[in-house]
């Protein structure tokens, strides 16, 4: 087994702990770090398949991921602070005011 | 590869998958943030043995200097506003872990049956590339990009201030 493929099965592993992450954890924080390791394992993936590929462009989108997952991250801790500061709970199971 | 390089990769996954581990299964908010920043460092690893040494370096600088600071920032900040510690329990766990073995199952059979062609002596791409790629071919994508980034920090900004005085 190469390197890549090696990087490739590590990258499943960690995407397949984030979907765990992200079904059990019940505050809004949790799950924000289990999209953050399903990014990560995603961005493995990408620099991967740059090594097989050769060219720049891999690396270029995983520092795109990078950037977004950034502006993604801190938008949705701004969310956790405002709902704690309104519901004084970071619980995502109380926020149902859109529940019909 | 040599038994060492082997050594150092099992290494690498090793602090990935345990720090990954930590971080969804922990009990304590401020541990599970601590995994998460264990598991960005091995990645920034990871990088470098991948021949990618910039992203390593801006993988550490981003992720682990800015998503975790951010994330203790808030974790501290949402505790004071809860008045008391977070709860931070796993619910129906059999569930979840069904799901992530059947996600895990499907991309590593995928994986596994996959024959890759690996070339063979590549050339690295070093800063410079990556700088050329940025401003040459990528430069609008790289320019709304940054748009993005103002636009995300101004939101960020408007949606946690205080409500006006």
């Amino acid at each position: 087994m190469s390197d890549v493929q090696f990087c490739l099965l590590l990258a499943a592993l960690l995407f397949s702990i984030g979907v765990f992450g992200l079904l059990t954890r019940r505050n809004a924080i949790g799950i924000l770090l289990s999209i953050e390791l399903m990014a990560n394992a995603v961005n493995i993936n990408l620099v991967a398949f740059s090594r097989v590929h050769g060219g720049a462009a891999g690396q270029v989108f995983a520092l795109f991921a990078i950037a977004l997952t950034v502006a993604e991250v801190s938008i949705g801790l701004a969310l956790v602070i405002l709902m704690a500061r309104q519901r004084r709970t970071i619980d995502i199971g109380e926020a149902r005011d859109l529940h019909g | 590869m040599s038994t060492l390089e082997i050594a150092g990769l099992c290494f690498l996954a090793l602090f990935v998958l345990g720090g990954a581990l930590g971080t969804v299964l922990s009990r304590n908010l401020v541990h599970s943030v601590l995994w998460l920043a264990l598991v960005l460092v091995a990645t920034a690893g990871l990088y470098a043995r991948l021949c990618a040494g910039f992203l390593a370096g801006a993988q550490v600088l981003l992720y682990a200097g800015g998503v975790i600071t951010l994330a203790i920032f808030a974790v501290m900040l949402s505790s004071r506003m809860q008045g008391g510690p977070i709860l931070h329990e796993s619910v129906r766990r059999g569930r979840g872990a069904l799901a992530a073995l059947a996600v895990g199952a499907l991309l590593v059979g995928v994986l596994l049956s996959t024959d890759f062609v690996i070339p063979r002596d590549l050339p690295v791409v070093d800063a410079a590339d990556l700088g050329r790629s940025f401003l040459g071919e990528y430069v609008l994508p790289f320019e709304v990009l940054s748009v993005l980034l103002v636009v995300a920090m101004i939101g960020a900004l408007t949606i946690a201030r205080k409500e006006d005085p």
